[in-house]
């Protein structure tokens, strides 16, 4: 910690049945230095052990909403990779 | 009211809900355990939700259905492990004439599969168990509809073979 630091972002990532198997964990947090998208999150998360395993381009959540990739992410987000949904 | 239920779902509790003198046409729809799956014989499975996102989906659903049609709608999706011939999900849709009860009700299932995050984890006669719907399928720019029944499946545990048909 210094009194310069640059702002950094945390977001909470929510995964789901078989990405929450596929990575071994249902939630993460994942902190950046400055701004992010979406999809440098999933980036961030394709780089976990067994993340290789998420597509590329997953559908995903932000705040219960479904959003497209390159969605901004701002302090405090909850972000949620959801696999393909298997309702009804 | 919530629409992700753990209970069995009661459906004349739900039609209930939306019947009143003024509707005389009412629809419902129910989504029951298969007992099989793409040629396979299925023996039980699961759902589960990311229940927040869920909740606020099918709210979004329900209203979009009450704002394009004059009508009364409930709705409950079950979470949770069930038997084959149980109700998965439960619509109901009344109005005061047929058209728009049918209508709405297939609006709220067609959107409920396209949009509420639930999976289903299926557990098959010779042991497997997979989660329903495949990589592709689930990706951004490949079309909701690739989500259905017919894609393939991300393979959790196999004791005796290791690719989805």
């Amino acid at each position: 910690m210094t009194s310069t630091a640059i702002s950094t972002l945390t977001v909470r990532v929510l995964l789901f049945a078989s990405y929450a198997e596929t990575l071994g964990l249902d939630a993460i947090e994942l902190t950046f230095d400055g701004g992010a998208t979406v999809d440098d999150a999933i980036e961030r998360l394709r780089a976990l052990p067994g993340g290789e395993r998420l597509p590329p381009k997953p559908l995903c959540a932000v705040n219960l909403s479904q959003v497209r990739l390159d969605t901004p992410l701002a302090r405090g987000d909850e972000l949620a990779v959801l696999p393909p949904l298997a309702g009804g | 009211m919530s629409y992700l239920v753990t209970d069995p779902i009661d459906l004349g509790a739900l039609l209930a809900l939306v019947q009143s003198p003024e509707r005389g046409a009412v629809s419902s729809f129910l989504g029951t355990v298969r007992n099989h799956h793409r040629g396979r014989e299925v023996v039980r499975l699961e759902y589960s939700a990311y229940g927040p996102m869920a909740e606020a989906e099918c709210g979004r659903i329900v209203a979009e259905a009450r704002s394009r049609w004059n009508v009364a709608v409930g709705l409950k999706h079950r979470v949770g492990e069930l038997e084959i011939g149980d109700t998965a999900v439960a619509i109901a849709a009344a109005s005061a004439h047929r058209d728009e009860a049918f209508l709405a009700c297939r609006y709220v299932i067609e959107e409920v599969k396209r949009r509420v995050p639930i999976w289903k984890r299926e557990v098959y006669a010779d042991g497997n168990v997979e989660w329903v719907g495949s990589g592709a399928a689930g990706q951004q720019g490949s079309g909701a509809e690739d989500g259905r029944d017919g894609s393939g499946g991300v393979v959790i545990s196999s004791p005796s073979e290791s690719s989805p048909s």
